[in-house]
Formats: C-alpha cells, sequence, structure tokens
C-alpha cells in the first residue's frame, strides 16, 4: 500500500492543477463575456426569408445589385488577366492587402479595399505560391528554382537557395518562420527576422504540394501522394503525427482557425473533415465532383472550396450532422482551374485566384467583424505598423516551443511527462524528448517532483535519473579513467592488433628454438632433397 | 433573402484631427490571441533581462570621513538628514539630497564614536563613544546660549566606555549600551534606570519606534533581552547559539524585531513567542553585523562582515538583492531611507554608500505609461518567474569571487551533515531518539528566561 503522504501529495497536485485551469477558463470565459458588450460590429448573415428560398441560389451579381450596401457592392470584383496563368492569392493579416502571382510570371500587390497598386512585377518565372510576411512592406514567392522576398516595391530582397522548388509557402506570424516544401519533398522552416535555417526536414514522401498551418499551434500539416497528411513541428525530424486521409493523392489541406478542424481534399473526390483536438477522428466527408484544389477556412468557420472552375463555401461543414447544401457557390465559366480560395480577415470577403485572374466575391458571415487593433489592425497607420513591427519582433517566439499542445508552459506537469508531443486521445507517437536535436528547451514547465526553491534542501531529484543513463562509477575515487578505458581496450581485436600479437608469437617461438639450441636451417622440411648441401 | 456583410466606417477606427487619439479596438477572444502563454513567458524573459540590464543600484559615496564609519543614524522624519560618527572621533552631518556634509564635527570624541541617534521632533543628535562620554548635539543656533553647533549642548558622562545608543520616540529619554543599559533623561546627569541581567557587555540597543516605549538589547553572551520603559526590571531573555550583534524592530509590526547574528543569519521574532523564529534571513557568508527594516515594514537591509550588503524580502528567507563594490570593505552600519527608496551602507573604508533599493528602478517622477508598463513587466515576471528560463535570469547576481567559493564551501559542508543525519535516521532502531527533528527555526535557539 503506498505511504500516505505521497497520495496526498499527488492528489493536492492534481486538484491545483485542475483547480488552476479551471479558474483561468472559467477567468478567460468572464473576461470574454465582460468584454463583449464593447464589440461594436455585427457579424455578416445571409438568411432565407421564406422556406423555400436557398442561399446557394444567390449569386455575386444579385448581391451586388440589389442587396448589399455601396462599401461592400465595390468588394465585388474581378480582376481580368487571361494570358499570364492561373493566379495564388494572398491576403495580410489585416486583410488590407493583396498579393497575386500568376503562373506565367506575373506578380502584383495591391490595397484592395482602395484600389491602390504597391507593385506590379514581371518575373519571367513561374510562381507557384505567394505569402506575405508579418507585415505589408514584405513578401515571399515560390518561383521555380527557389524561394525569394520581395519589398512591397518589388525589389528583390533575399534569394532563398535552401528552400528548393517550393511548391507552397506558409508564413508563422508568431514565430517569424517562413515554411516551404515542394518538389524535393523537403520541408524547410526558415527564420526570417534572423535568416537562419530551423529545420529542414526530408519527408521521404516524395513531391509534396498541399501544404498549410495550423493558426492554433503553429503546426505545418502537408498532404502527400500516398493519401497521408503528415503534421511538422521545427523540432522532430519525425512527423509528429501521419493521419491516413485519402485513397489517392491529397491535393489540398486546411486547418480552421482555433485548430479544432482540419479539411482535407484529395484526388478521390473527397472532401473529409477530421476533429484535430479528438484523436484526429474523421467528422464527415464530402463528395466534389473534381478533386478539391484547394480549401480554406474562415475567420468564423465557413470552408471555402475551389474545384474545377468553382468556388464553393460551405457553412457548418463539421457541425454535428452532415450539411446536405453548399452556403453559397461561384461559377468563373471558362476559368478551369480554380487554384486559390482565400478568405480576407475580418471582411465578408472571398478571394478567388483562377485562370482568368482573380475574382472577389462577398460572402456574409464569413469574417470576424470585431477586430483586436493590438493583434491586426485594418486601419493601421505607418508608425502603428512600425511599433507593430517591433512589438510582434520582441515577442517573437522560439521555433523550440512549436508543439501540439501550445498552453504546455507554466504548466504543472511532471519531468518525465511529453505532453508536449502527444496527440490527445491517440498513442503517443513521435520522438522521444532525448532523442530530438539537442537545442535548449527554454520553456520546460515546472517540474512537480522536484521542489521551486530546493536550495535548503539536501539532494536534488533529478540527479538520480541522469545516474541511471550513465555507468555507475564504482571505483571510490581510486580508478582513473584512462585506467577504465584501457580495461575495456583490452578485448577489442583489429588488424593492426592481430598482426602485432602474430609478430610476438613469432619472435617467442623463435626465441624458444634458439635456447634449445634449434635452428631454423636444421628443421627437416620436405623440400630439403632440393636443396644444394653447403659444406 | 436576408442580406447583411461586415461595413465598417472609417470615421470610427480613425481620427479626425491631428489632436485627437486614435481608437484601438479591443477583443478579448481567445481565438484571435493564439499562443497566449508562449507570448507572454517571452515577454517574462525580455522583461527579466532588462530589469538585470537597468539594474544600477549604485547611486553615491559620501566620502569625507577618513577612519572607518562605524555609527550611522537616519533621522525619523526629516528625510534628507543624515548622522555618522567614525573611528577617529569625528562626527558629521550629511545632506542627502546634495550628497554633501552640512557640518563636520572633528574631535566629537576622543575614541571611536560608537553610537549615534537622532532625537525625534528636533534638530538635535546624541553621540557616544569609548570615552565614556555622551554628547547632544543642536544644529539650532542660538546666538546667547547655544552660538556654535560644534559644541556640545550637554554631555553625559559615565562610567565605563559606551557601545552603542538610541533615542526615545517620543520623550526626551535614551538608552546607552556599555557595561549594563542604562536609561537617561536630558535633563539628568546621571542615568534614570539601570538594567543590568547577565554578565558580559552589551552590543547594541534599539528603541521600537511604534511601541514606544518597549527597546531591545542584543549582547555578547548570545542574549537578546526586551526592556519596558516603564518597568524597572527587563522583560525577557533569549539565548540563542552564536551572539547577535544588532537588533532592530519591525516598524509596522510593533511586536515583531530581527536580530543580525554571528552565524551568518538574521532571525526575525515575535516577542510573544520567542519559542520560534518567525524567519530566518539566509544568503550572507560571514558575520551579519547590522541590519534596518524598510518603513513599509515590508523588507530589511543587512551588512555583513563579507563586505556585502543584502535586502531581504521579510516573508522569504533568501536575498531578494546583494550589493558589494570592490571599494567597498566590512560592512558596521546600515539604514534604509525613510522613503523606503534607498539604503545606507557606512564601512571600514570611510565611505557611507547611498544605493537604491530597487535596483533597476528609475529615480524621479515616471509618467503614467512608464508606470504602467513598470507594473506590466513586474506581473509578467512574477507569473512565470517559476519556470527554469526566467528564475535562472531573475535570480542571477554577479557576486565576488571569494564569497561564490565561501558559499559553496558551507553548502557543501551543510549537505554533508544534512545527508549523514538523514542516514542515521533511516537505519537507527529508534530515530527520535537519536537524530529527533527539530524544525530549523526552533534549532538555534537555547533558551528564553523571564
Amino acid at each position: 500500500m503506498p505511504p500516505k503522504k505521497q497520495t496526498r501529495g499527488k492528489a493536492k497536485r492534481a486538484a491545483l492543477a485542475t483547480h488552476a485551469a479551471l479558474t483561468a477558463a472559467h477567468e478567460a470565459a468572464v473576461k470574454r463575456s465582460d468584454a463583449r458588450v464593447l464589440l461594436t460590429e455585427d457579424a455578416g448573415f445571409l438568411e432565407p426569408e421564406h422556406e423555400l428560398e436557398r442561399t446557394y441560389k444567390v449569386q455575386q451579381r444579385d448581391l451586388a445589385a440589389e442587396h448589399l450596401d455601396w462599401t461592400n457592392r465595390a468588394k465585388v470584383f474581378d480582376l481580368d488577366l487571361p494570358q499570364l496563368g492561373p493566379y495564388t492569392v494572398d491576403y495580410t493579416r489585416n486583410g488590407r492587402h493583396l498579393l497575386i502571382g500568376g503562373h506565367k510570371g506575373h506578380l502584383a500587390a495591391f490595397d484592395w479595399k482602395l484600389g491602390k497598386l504597391q507593385c506590379e512585377v514581371q518575373l519571367r518565372e513561374p510562381i507557384r505560391d505567394v505569402c506575405w510576411l508579418h507585415n505589408e512592406t514584405l513578401f515571399a514567392v515560390a518561383q521555380k528554382d527557389c524561394a525569394y522576398i520581395y519589398d512591397n516595391t518589388g525589389l528583390e530582397v533575399h534569394r532563398m537557395k535552401k528552400h528548393k522548388a517550393p511548391q507552397r509557402l506558409t508564413f508563422l506570424p508568431y514565430h517569424f518562420l517562413l515554411a516551404s516544401i515542394g518538389d524535393p519533398g523537403t520541408l524547410v522552416y526558415q527564420d526570417v527576422s534572423t535568416g537562419q535555417i530551423m529545420a529542414e526536414h526530408a519527408t521521404k514522401l516524395g513531391k509534396c504540394a498541399a501544404m498549410t498551418q495550423n493558426p492554433w499551434n503553429a503546426i505545418i500539416h502537408c498532404g502527400h501522394g500516398n493519401g497521408t497528411v503528415t503534421l511538422w513541428s521545427p523540432n522532430s525530424g519525425a512527423p509528429l503525427v501521419k493521419v491516413l486521409a485519402h485513397r489517392g493523392a491529397v491535393t489540398s489541406v486546411a486547418v480552421n482557425p482555433t485548430g479544432h478542424i482540419m479539411a482535407t481534399g484529395g484526388l478521390d473526390g473527397q472532401v473529409k473533415l477530421w476533429d484535430l483536438r479528438n484523436a484526429y477522428a474523421p467528422l464527415h466527408a464530402y463528395f466534389s465532383r473534381t478533386p478539391a484544389a484547394d480549401l480554406s477556412f474562415s475567420q468564423r468557420g465557413l470552408l471555402a472550396v475551389a474545384w474545377g472552375s468553382h468556388a464553393t463555401v460551405w457553412k457548418d461543414a463539421a457541425g454535428p450532422e452532415k450539411v446536405q447544401s453548399p452556403y453559397m457557390t461561384h461559377h468563373i465559366p471558362g476559368a478551369m482551374p480554380v487554384t486559390r480560395v482565400r478568405f480576407a480577415p475580418y471582411e465578408d470577403v472571398l478571394g478567388v485566384g483562377h485562370a482568368k485572374g482573380i475574382s472577389s466575391l462577398v460572402v456574409p458571415g464569413a469574417g470576424e467583424p470585431n477586430f483586436d487593433a493590438l493583434e491586426a489592425n485594418p486601419y493601421a497607420t505607418k508608425k502603428m505598423r512600425r511599433e507593430a513591427e517591433v512589438k510582434q519582433l520582441l515577442d517573437k517566439l522560439p521555433a523550440d516551443t512549436i508543439a501540439i499542445d501550445p498552453n504546455v508552459i507554466g504548466a504543472l506537469v511532471s519531468k518525465k511527462d511529453d505532453r508536449a508531443l502527444r496527440v490527445p486521445g491517440t498513442k503517443y507517437h513521435g520522438t522521444a524528448p532525448d532523442q530530438q536535436k539537442s537545442r535548449q528547451d527554454p520553456a520546460s514547465a515546472m517540474d512537480v517532483d522536484g521542489e521551486p526553491n530546493a536550495e535548503d534542501d539536501g539532494t536534488e531529484e533529478g540527479e538520480g535519473g541522469e545516474d541511471d543513463a550513465r555507468e555507475k562509477n564504482r571505483k571510490k575515487g581510486r580508478g582513473s579513467s584512462m585506467k577504465k578505458y584501457l580495461r575495456k581496450q583490452k578485448n577489442v581485436m583489429d588488424a593492426k592488433k592481430k598482426r602485432i600479437l602474430d609478430q610476438i608469437d613469432r619472435e617467442r617461438a623463435e626465441r624458444d628454438r634458439r635456447r634449445r639450441g634449434i635452428s631454423a636451417e636444421e628443421i627437416a622440411s620436405p623440400l630439403d632433397r632440393f636443396k644444394a648441401k653447403k659444406r | 433573402m436576408k442580406v447583411k456583410a461586415i461595413t465598417r466606417t472609417e470615421a470610427a477606427f480613425t481620427r479626425e484631427t491631428v489632436g485627437d487619439l486614435y481608437k484601438q479596438q479591443r477583443n478579448l477572444d481567445p481565438a484571435l490571441h493564439p499562443f497566449e502563454k508562449g507570448r507572454e513567458y517571452v515577454r517574462a524573459v525580455s522583461a527579466a533581462k532588462v530589469e538585470r540590464m537597468l539594474a544600477k543600484p549604485f547611486v553615491d559615496a559620501l566620502s569625507g570621513h577618513v577612519d572607518g564609519v562605524y555609527a550611522m543614524a537616519k533621522h525619523p522624519t526629516v528625510l534628507d538628514r543624515l548622522y555618522s560618527g567614525s573611528a577617529d572621533g569625528e562626527v558629521r552631518i550629511w545632506s542627502l539630497a546634495q550628497r554633501k556634509t552640512t557640518l563636520a564635527i572633528p574631535h566629537a570624541h576622543r575614541g571611536i564614536v560608537k553610537g549615534i541617534a537622532a532625537v525625534p521632533s528636533s534638530n538635535s543628535f546624541l553621540s557616544c563613544g569609548t570615552d565614556r562620554v555622551v554628547k547632544l548635539w543642536s544644529t539650532d543656533t542660538d546666538e546667547d546660549a547655544h552660538p556654535d553647533p560644534a559644541v556640545p549642548v550637554s554631555t553625559f558622562i559615565g562610567r565605563n566606555a559606551f557601545n552603542a545608543l538610541d533615542h526615545h520616540r517620543r520623550q526626551n529619554m535614551f538608552a546607552t549600551a556599555g557595561v549594563a543599559v542604562e536609561l537617561w533623561d536630558h535633563d539628568r546627569s546621571n542615568p534614570v534606570q539601570t538594567y543590568s541581567w547577565g554578565t558580559d557587555t552589551v552590543s547594541s540597543i534599539r528603541f521600537n519606534h511604534t511601541e514606544t516605549s518597549v527597546f531591545a538589547s542584543t549582547s555578547t553572551d548570545r542574549a537578546i533581552i526586551l526592556y519596558d520603559t516603564r518597568m524597572s526590571q527587563p522583560l525577557k531573555k533569549l539565548l540563542l547559539d552564536l551572539a547577535s550583534n544588532s537588533v532592530c524592530w519591525n516598524p509596522m509590526e510593533p511586536y515583531r524585531f530581527a536580530v543580525a547574528n554571528e552565524d551568518h543569519n538574521a532571525y526575525y521574532f515575535d516577542m510573544r513567542n520567542l519559542d520560534r523564529a518567525v524567519n530566518i534571513f539566509k544568503d550572507h557568508v560571514s558575520a551579519v553585523l547590522d541590519l534596518d527594516f524598510s518603513p513599509t515594514g515590508k523588507e530589511l537591509v543587512t551588512g555583513a562582515y563579507d563586505k556585502t550588503l543584502r535586502i531581504y524580502d521579510v516573508q522569504s528567507g533568501h536575498s531578494r538583492d546583494v550589493y558589494h563594490t570592490k571599494r567597498m570593505q566590512r560592512l558596521w552600519a546600515v539604514r534604509f531611507s525613510m522613503d523606503a527608496k534607498y539604503v545606507l551602507s557606512a564601512s571600514d573604508d570611510g565611505n557611507i554608500r547611498l544605493w537604491k533599493a530597487e535596483a533597476a528602478a528609475t529615480t524621479g517622477v515616471m509618467n503614467a505609461r512608464q508606470k504602467a508598463s513598470v507594473e506590466a513587466a513586474h506581473a509578467v515576471v512574477a507569473k512565470y518567474k517559476h519556470l527554469d528560463g526566467v528564475r535562472k535570469i531573475v535570480k542571477s547576481r554577479k557576486v565576488p569571487k571569494a564569497i561564490k567559493n565561501a558559499a559553496h564551501l558551507k553548502r557543501v559542508m551543510l549537505d554533508a551533515r544534512k545527508k549523514k543525519d538523514n542516514n542515521v535516521r533511516k537505519h537507527a532502531k529508534n530515530p527520535d531518539l537519536v537524530r529527533p527533528r527539530v524544525p530549523e527555526r526552533e534549532k538555534h535557539i537555547v533558551g528564553t528566561q523571564d
């Protein structure tokens, strides 16, 4: 029976931990509810007035003509660029600026609300993906041979050779990490503030053209040709999780902003939804006539699917019941393929990149109406942008802290707990902490087995664990390390040693013979009869 | 079809005129603030580092005394004034704002000035020395009666050398420590009361400024004796393992006092229950010579023979900060300033040094934004100070090598003794008989007497 004190301590600790978690959650909830009265804007909606009306029947031109006010009418537009290849689009974090890149090398960045062009360049190289960095002053482009970083004036700033033949780029804003994956199937993480390559992971699953980040925990999700989706962090050489998603290649992956739901599209025509916080359980599977070329979640959980020459938006796709019909759909005739769908943050707008240029659609209820000025401010002035940049850099999270559970920092866990790597609900999958690359973990959780201020106490618990790994020194101060090494080397046999031993044997035999008076010549040999006898 | 899309009016989010403030809209939804803990942790690390970078506690050295300064006193109500006495008999009054001497009396005593005390609510002060004399000085000059401040107003002659001196908070009464403790009145040339308990000399004496008739003394026979001016006999006697060098009362908790002991610790006692120390302040590696409480009653400063000054929080057992300089020799007197912002140290080398109580604090007035930023930094560091990364930065202090080695040696020796104790207890038939467990706070107390 375990001694009483230990269990009491354990139970108390567990109780403390639960209490702390509950209090924190409760406090956060209370704060949220208290502060809600200060939120000024309301979310958008599209609701049918009577039973026979269907939301997916509403066209953009109808919306623009009848229902929307003048500010939103201006947000429905098309940029007709049919010769320069299918386009890829990206919005900045505050939803203010739009970056478009055509497959034939056309690159343009502009403030889409004001219609103000920042830069327009012809790169004369295929552009596979474009990605804004931390604000509208820098962006990254995945070109044919490697990734490049450009200024907002279109000036090339960096050529990043380590990102070879990238297909997809993504930027982790809180860690300042640019991640890319491409033809060689290597996932490269680079810190864009220092330029250091944080990790290069060989996925060994071939070319990868589907990649996205999980905004909640900064884990990269890659979709591969064998139908698996792998989850990566810069701290582990092996994928943290592998999910077998499709019967065929995975064409696109998306994760919702709260990190609960992953949507994957495959060549098998399925769009599947997975619950990331509940053992990667599959939620629903929807059928799409053409494989989904791109998927994207909006801030309020709407899922946009790019398939064929259509862009379709689904509402509550991951809800308790499977949704029978989409929320909205948009068809662009002749614009096969639709390559990219991206929601503009804090706006009810969906940007669609397709073969004939780009389209901007209004999707009521997509964006978060109330932004937080200290996170991303669509109305930031130049001064505010600069201050925000400095603050972002000061608050930059170290890449070592990227883990499946981002809330491990400061939590009460015991020393041997690998909660950071463990996937909730599944059997532990991942490399053990001591097998990872040695980098000092700055955010180690408080050790519950030892005491926080253990200065007065004599022995520390940590030393016992260390000794188990090394061989125990039982010599009580008498044996030296040289003696130990030599003792161990005695039984090691290699060619050189063998030669030396053979020579020693021969010399001993020779000495023996000489002592006994037998010379080498007197030893009888079968060939003696052929020797000329010397007199 | 009911349709509404997000529409924002520019005016609500931008300013109208240059003189206006920008409106910063906030949304506390956690979905918009990922990595809260991680970002807070990073901020805690940065804040801790910045605090260490800005930690420049040394303000100034008041030099003037030729010989080592052994006695120092602050005025309880005048913030600017400091009195000091040195080994060559010189007494000085300092202005801390201007950081220079306002009055220097070179031959105040013929021996070492052992004790000095301010007379509260007046401009006079007392000094005593090994020349068996207590002198009352006053900076209020009167053309007829007292024209020269360098001439004492009155002199009290005792039979033996005086070791320490302190003045009553309200009444015109002071107590001296020498062979015995004597209570004097300004108008009488002989002591009003003599208290004697024990055989050895009394090394220090201090009045309680809150419970004003109570005072305490420490003597070389390891005793700490509590007295009341209204009684003819001492109240209580407390015996510790080693002798105490100084005693000081907590101004905010009048029943509690701290003693600076020879065994490198400072002990904090409650006079109502002397069987157990309330707290023990460890960290010095040599005898603690003097200590003083902050007027807030939450912190105390100690000066030790190991040439360092340590500031403790009353609730914790280890120092919050340590100050040292190559030029500063043994510390014989330390005082906390009455605005709780500065700490004064008087040492062997003849200098009185002025230090900031909070090493990284800015002197002077902070505007509201600065204050908020400093408070935010403190709050975030406090939230994560138990984590390795932050703790190492917060605790890191450069300490002279001699002290680091001495502390290491002390630790090794104490750990060895503790380990042996544990082993003996583990293998003994009757462990409580062989090695009874005594709490650390009771271990060093020999006994009490009434």
